[in-house]
């Protein structure tokens, strides 16, 4: 189960922005924020840091489903998926917090809805709490499971998105992040614990849909910030 | 659509009215808040508190049953997790055992190897009991709990505890149950400690485990007094057959019965452990709480523009927490009891319910016209946002109940909470947080209102009390020669506010404090809960008195022991008090009934008392697996990988044993060989060693545990050295100027950093100083008696004061009566002729070359620069009012010099000699003090009350030009380039040139000075003829008396009292602007190179201009009172007023960024050295701010002793030197840190 989770948390990059991003110091550290490159770099170093500890916690809470009152070893428990999982989950997230920031500059419709870090955090802890309801809630069956958190992504959506370009993306990249899921597990690189095959199946996909909305958030408030940054600094010449 | 539009006016209106409620009653609502809060929260009294200890529940053995999962019947007798089957049913036998009487042939190894040795006796009687009655035969095998492996981990345990099969534990498992390999075990204390772990542990060792009483208590060791080896053999059953254990309790009784052992039959004990939360559950939550935390911090940090932004921020945390506690207490009451983990989902029923509506409501009444009523501005600001908010609401009420229709029942649970927190968040945001936000508006209002007042409007704000400004009282004149920097609110202003908030808190330790009072309350309330603890405690206590009381029972009972007597329910009291084991207290007297005798020394009565009396039963071992450890149960079972977590046991009355073994049955068992060889018993009255060692064991774990902390905190000290190098705390080198208690910053335990600043004095000055002026060179001085002092700007040091060139330029000099009534020194005044002044400085301006010949050419000087003093005070003293005034100046004194060659004789000597402003003395004709001096060049230009215009050559001092076209007294002088404004006092402003016309030749020094009003023939030393004319008057530049006046940037600006500013171009008087906007006389003008220019008048007010259109650009009321200076620099304008305050403002916003509270009388003392640093006056010292934080650098302190004078005026030079005056002296402070900071 656990591997399967942090297989699937591979694409389900979180944001966890408890640092806010590069603060302000003026001088030469602006200069160097404004620098595009670097500030590409700087943006995807942290989404990667983000998904790759959202990667952890989120398999943490998916390995406690059946976890004894006495695990032999807590602390390995953390490290038990794969090596190359949360780098993965890095990758993806940082791949996705960048892309959403630009495909909204190629459309030309900003996103404008809620751009504040009080809302990213609201948005990160409700996908927080998604994986925790999925984690630890008994659900009669695997599709009041699907249906249940099939709702709660939409809704999460609906609360921090609202963008068009923002639900189809999302769903292209679930889609896809599931299909590779699949494919990985046909040729054996690893496999389902759990006995309910369907029952991943049916959640993986919200999951996702979740993971994309949250880092997509994320990535557009960073890219914000230091779009003000550069403001800022034209401003000033 | 018009319904929506119906509903948003109708909602709207109904906000509009609430807000109006709400701020026109803000106690009464806040209270009637604060009651429904406390009402709402009352159900949670009964949820049990957060603590992972067991919950017990007692039951009668008699017709008990397995209860079922369904409760039914009456749910308040029962915990609700009492249901169903518990996972197992602990039956203990509890053996105690002893080898009496104790005979002097036997070893130490004899008190405990027999006793032990009949546990397999004991295991065989229970494993082959069987119990048969009509529905069948029942044995152990059929009844008892089935193990399987153990854990994989515990593979060393694997001799030890049974596998594939019942789960039964006693001490024999330490010889796999086996007589044989026990008997041929050499040591058996060995083996039992061989299983033991190493280290502290604090959970059940496996001693503990397979013994069933605490080790201590076992009696197996070499040197146990009592001889009595207490054991159990613990089974555990998977289901309860009352025949069985009946039949089995009575066999055991039977084979060994215990004849003083009363033990309860009647009750067994219901444990329910709760869950352990391990790392791995911990990390989420951690993490869930820390994305909470980011968010609250987040959301709070946009609250702005309010009083108090943390008090707001509080209040909305307030509001969103206790809302969540209503809604648990609300559910609580009508019966739904909470499954869910309450700390789990906390995080998310916060962020479900958000803080959103709070900063919505505070943005859009703070955005609010500030001009209105305070209930009108609440009232709009909610029904702005009223539709916004509805909506908001009714999307979430949907979305969660769209949760509720998930039917699972824990999504379900969250909703429902959800919609209560909801509902009750609303509620308290529109009563509580509307209020509070209410009184904050009102606060800041009262702020404003108060900083607007002129001072003359009265200082009372209309409501007293809290609301009173902070800069309000004045600190309390502090005694000469103590420094107080005062007053906390004083020291608050200046500090920014997280330091101040910082600083709160770590003054009043208020974290901690709050931390440890609930960390004790919590501990309090847990031992008084605790089923083990204080209240059965108490109420055992409360028994026993009541025993005592009673006649029949204790009546003859020593009453220590009543006492001192453990823990025992209510019973027998001569049972009861036969009990006491371990007690060694002072043995009885022999005479006391044997019945009371407590047998605690077996060993120790011969023969007499019965065996039955010697093996003691006592209530504490009726429920003797209480002493265990609680982790005991679980710890145990979770070997098997069964865990204990939301489940209980069952743990059923001790069946209690008794084995008396007699000495001679003693060495009967088989004694290994070995056991012969240790060593006798040492002495054991002395004390156990046993014990002794257990001691030792905690005397050395404590010892070591103090060893690491005394080195954790060496090491943390060290640290905290090598990264802080800065002493702050420490009180450091005494310092001659400055006293550290009299820092402003010191009880924070900060002083700033020392560097050395070492003022100069410059001394000289008979009266305090009037007017100060520098071109940066030179450094002119005027004092109240109206002489003019020139001193070295560049190198302070350099002129001592006694030979500071000083020059007496007073033209009053000449009047009798203004000397005498001033009580001018004319000896001070003419003291010295430094002709290392007199030379070097036109030196330095000019060409080296010239020195030589200025020097040779010079008589010698020194005789004047000595003799004066002495020679001088005494005539001086006496000559009070002489005919024609004791005043001398230095030019008439040096050409004197120069001419005789000697030191000049004194006042009546020269007088008719000197004196080229006055004649003889009528007192109309006195020229005036001086009122404005401007140093340009080496030209001092004095404006004096009579409306006399001088020039001064600053380095001779001599007059060198003087015009007194005008009658009205200069108020205020400006001299730029070669130009001279002179402002008067009838409001005319008059433009003079000062003209440098080169003479033919170098004339005779020697010609005589001019008098009167005519310029003084060619000096000497210079080489210029200057003549000053007057080249335009405007007349009526002002109506009212010009009070200030400033030129730079080819501007001249005045500001008078008749509340204008007007802007004149410099090169041709002309009047470019009249600018209008003060409502009071204009009192402080700035305007610097880069055409800043902002004003500042009696109404407090400040107005920055833009001096190329003559727009007002921005408009603050900064001051009570006048305005007393300002300064701008690129980023803020700073400015001073008569109310002692010092306040920065952002240039382009118009915002108050901070204030400083000055001293008393030192208001308009202060000056910018660069953008960052301004230095501003006290009593006695003079301090260095950081201008971006308002942090306070640095305070020198000028005098040895500051007698508390204040610093009046401030000058900086620039070359980051200021001067300041200081009473009659002046001094002059290098920044020399500053400098470096700067660079």
């Amino acid at each position: 189960m656990s591997r399967t989770l942090t297989a699937m948390a591979d694409s389900t990059p979180g944001g966890y922005g408890s640092e806010p991003g590069p603060r302000p110091a003026p001088g030469p550290y602006i200069s160097a924020v404004t620098n595009r490159t670097t500030n590409l770099v700087i943006r995807g170093a942290m989404l990667f840091s983000v998904g790759v500890f959202l990667a952890l916690v989120l398999n943490l809470l998916q390995v406690q489903r059946n976890v004894t009152l006495f695990p032999p070893d807590v602390i390995s428990s953390i490290f038990s998926s794969a090596w190359w999982v949360p780098p993965c989950c890095g990758t993806a997230s940082a791949l996705i917090g960048l892309l959403y920031p630009c495909i909204d500059s190629r459309l030309g419709e900003p996103h404008r809805f809620k751009r504040e870090w009080s809302s990213v955090m609201r948005c990160v802890a409700v996908f927080v709490g998604i994986n925790h309801a999925s984690a630890k809630v008994d659900f009669a069956n695997n599709v009041q499971l699907s249906l249940t958190l099939a709702a709660l992504s939409v809704g999460l959506w609906w609360s921090f998105d609202r963008s068009r370009s923002g639900f189809s993306l999302g769903v292209v990249i679930a889609l896809l992040a599931t299909l590779a899921t699949q494919l990985l597990v046909y040729n054996g690189v690893f496999q389902y614990t759990s006995p309910d095959f369907l029952y991943i199946r049916s959640w993986l996909p919200c999951i996702f849909f979740a993971g994309v909305i949250t880092m997509g958030n994320i990535g557009r408030q960073l890219a914000l910030y230091e779009h003000k940054v550069a403001l800022e600094k034209t401003h000033q010449d | 659509m018009t319904l929506r539009e119906r509903l948003r006016q109708k909602i709207s209106a109904a906000f509009y009215h609430h807000g109006l409620l709400c701020a026109s009653y803000p106690v009464p609502i806040i209270l009637f808040t604060s009651a429904s809060i406390l009402t709402c929260c009352y159900p949670l009294l009964r949820l049990p508190l957060p603590g992972t200890g067991p919950v017990e529940f007692t039951t009668a053995v008699r017709g008990y049953a397995s209860p079922s999962h369904n409760p039914l019947g009456d749910p308040v007798e029962r915990p609700d997790w009492y249901r169903g089957p518990p996972v197992a049913y602990i039956q203990q036998v509890l053996v105690k055992a002893a080898v009496s009487p104790w005979g002097s042939n036997l070893l130490p190894v004899d008190a405990f190897r027999p006793p032990l040795g009949q546990v397999f006796t004991l295991l065989e009687e229970i494993r082959n009991h069987v119990h048969s009655d009509s529905s069948g035969v029942q044995s152990l095998e059929h009844l008892c709990l089935q193990v399987t492996d153990l854990l994989p981990g515990l593979r060393r345990m694997q001799t030890v505890l049974p596998e594939h099969g019942c789960l039964l534990v006693s001490p024999g498992n330490y010889w796999q149950n086996q007589q044989e390999l026990f008997d041929s075990d050499p040591d058996l204390l060995k083996t039992v400690q061989k299983h033991e772990p190493k280290g502290l542990h604090t959970s059940a060792t496996l001693r503990d485990l397979l013994f069933g009483v605490p080790g201590k208590h076992t009696g197996v060791s070499h040197y146990s007094k009592k001889r009595v080896v207490t054991y159990t053999i613990t089974i555990a059953l998977s289901t309860y057959d009352a025949g069985f254990l009946g039949s089995l309790r009575a066999r055991l009784k039977q084979l060994h019965p215990s004849a003083n052992c009363s033990l309860g039959e009647e009750h067994m004990v219901h444990v329910h452990f709760k869950e352990e939360i391990g790392i791995a559950e911990l990390i989420p939550l951690v993490t869930t709480y820390i994305i909470l935390f980011a968010y609250i911090y987040f959301s709070t940090r946009k609250i702005d523009m309010v009083k108090s932004k943390w008090g707001l921020a509080l209040a909305a945390v307030v509001t969103v927490l206790s809302s969540l506690l209503m809604s648990v207490g609300l559910c609580t009451l009508f019966g739904l009891t909470p499954t869910l983990n309450g700390g789990e989902i906390f995080p998310y029923l916060v962020v479900v319910i958000g803080l959103e509506n709070v900063l919505v409501l505070t943005k859009s009444v703070v955005s609010t016209p500030v001009d209105l009523e305070v209930k009108l501005r609440i009232a709009q600001g909610l029904s702005n946002e009223s539709w916004s908010i509805m909506k908001n609401m009714a999307t979430e009420l949907c979305i969660i109940l769209i949760g509720y229709f998930t039917l699972v029942p824990a999504i379900q649970e969250f909703c429902l909470f959800a919609v209560v927190g909801l509902v009750s968040d609303f509620f308290l945001q529109m009563f509580f947080f509307t209020t509070v936000l209410s009184i904050d508006i009102r606060r800041m209002e009262l702020a404003d209102l108060n900083r607007r007042l002129p001072a003359e409007a009265g200082l009372p704000p209309p409501k007293p009390g809290p609301l009173r400004p902070r800069e309000a009282p004045p600190p309390p004149r502090p005694s000469p020669h103590t420094i107080t920097l005062q007053t906390p609110a004083f020291r608050n202003l200046r500090l920014p506010k997280r330091l101040r908030v910082v600083y709160f808190l770590a003054r009043t330790r208020l974290a901690q404090r709050i931390i440890m009072v609930g960390t004790v309350i919590w501990i309090g309330i847990l031992v008084y809960t605790d089923p083990a603890g204080l209240r059965t405690y108490l109420a055992a206590q409360v028994s026993e008195q009541s025993h005592l009381g009673d006649p029949g029972g204790g009546g003859g009972q020593p009453p220590h022991l009543g006492g001192m007597a453990p823990v025992f329910p209510g019973g027998d009291p001569a049972k009861a008090l036969s009990v006491l084991p371990a007690r060694e207290a002072t043995p009885l007297p022999e005479n006391q009934s044997q019945r009371h005798l407590a047998p605690g020394r077996v060993q120790e009565q011969p023969r007499g008392p019965p065996a039955a009396t010697q093996v003691p039963w006592g209530a504490e071992d009726e429920e003797g697996w209480r002493r265990l450890s609680f982790r005991h149960w679980p710890s145990l079972f979770s070997y098997y990988n069964i865990t204990l977590a939301k489940r209980y046991i069952s743990i059923l009355p001790v069946i209690p044993v008794t084995l008396h073994l007699g000495p001679q049955e003693a060495p009967e068992t088989p004694r290994h060989p070995q056991d012969a060889r240790l060593p006798p018993d040492p002495i054991p009255k002395f004390s156990s060693p046993d014990l002794q060692a257990a001691d030792l064991t905690l005397y050395k774990v404590a010892a070591l545990g103090l060893a690491a902390g005394v080195l954790l905190v060496l090491l943390l000290f060290c640290l905290y050295r090598v990264l802080c190098p800065r002493n702050y705390g420490q009180n450091g080198v005494s310092h001659g100027r400055r006293r550290r208690g009299d820092l402003p910053c010191d009880d924070y335990g900060y002083s700033p950093p020392v560097s050395e600043i070492s003022p100069l004095l410059l001394r000289g000055h008979s009266m305090d100083i009037e007017c100060l002026a520098s071109d940066g060179m030179l450094l002119a001085s005027c004092c109240l008696a109206g002489q003019i002092r020139v001193w070295d700007a560049q190198t302070g040091d350099y002129y001592s004061p006694q030979r500071g060139a000083s020059w007496d330029g007073a033209g009053g000099a000449c009047d009798p009566e203004s000397l005498g009534c001033e009580g001018r020194d004319p000896c001070v005044g003419g003291d010295s002729a430094s002709e290392d002044e007199g030379g070097g400085f036109p030196f330095r301006r000019h060409a080296p070359p010239l020195r030589p010949p200025l020097f040779t050419d010079q008589p010698d000087l020194t005789p004047l620069i000595d003799t004066n003093f002495d020679s001088r005070l005494p005539p001086s003293s006496v000559h009070a009012a002489p005919p024609r005034g004791a005043a001398f100046d230095y030019g008439g004194l040096v050409e004197r010099a120069y001419t005789e060659h000697e030191p000049p004789s004194r006042s009546p000597v020269e007088a008719p000699d000197r004196g080229f402003a006055c004649g003889p003395p009528p007192a109309a004709e006195w020229e005036g003090s001086v009122w404005a001096m401007e140093l340009r060049g080496n030209l001092i230009a004095a404006g004096r009350s009579s409306g006399k215009l001088q020039l001064w050559d600053a380095v001779e001092g001599s007059l060198r030009c003087s015009n007194e076209e005008g009658a009205s007294g200069i108020t205020a002088l400006a001299f730029l380039n070669n130009r001279i404004v002179a402002a008067r006092l009838d409001g005319s402003l008059d433009f003079f040139t000062v003209e440098l016309n080169k003479p033919p030749g170098l004339l005779q020094y020697r010609g005589a000075p001019g008098r009167g009003s005519m310029p003084p023939s060619p000096c000497y030393s210079s080489d210029d003829l200057i003549s000053c004319q007057l080249t335009r008057s405007v007349l009526c530049a002002h109506q009212k008396p010009i009070t200030v006046l400033r030129a730079a940037a080819g501007r001249v600006v005045t500001g008078s009292q008749d509340h204008t500013v007007r802007v004149y171009r410099l090169d041709d008087s002309c009047c470019l602007f009249t600018l209008q906007g003060h409502s009071g006389a204009i009192t402080a003008i700035y305007i610097d190179e880069t055409m800043v220019l902002a004003s500042g008048g009696q109404d407090g007010a400040i107005c920055l201009w833009d001096v190329l259109t003559g727009s007002r650009v921005s408009h603050v009321y900064g001051h009570r009172g006048d305005v007393t200076s300002l300064v701008c620099t690129n980023t803020c304008v700073i400015s001073s007023g008569l109310d002692d305050l010092i306040c920065i403002w952002d240039r382009s916003t118009g915002i108050k960024l901070y204030s400083i509270q000055q001293e008393v009388g030192c208001g308009d003392s202060l000056g910018v050295i660069s953008d960052s640093l301004l230095v501003t006056g006290g009593q006695g010292c003079v301090s260095f701010w950081d201008l971006n934080f308002g942090d306070l650098l640095q305070t020198v302190y000028l005098g040895q002793t500051s007698d508390g004078q204040g610093v009046r005026q401030l000058l900086v030079l620039d070359n980051a030197a200021i001067v300041c005056d200081f009473g009659s002296e002046l001094s002059l402070v290098y920044v020399p840190s500053v400098l470096e900071k700067l660079d």
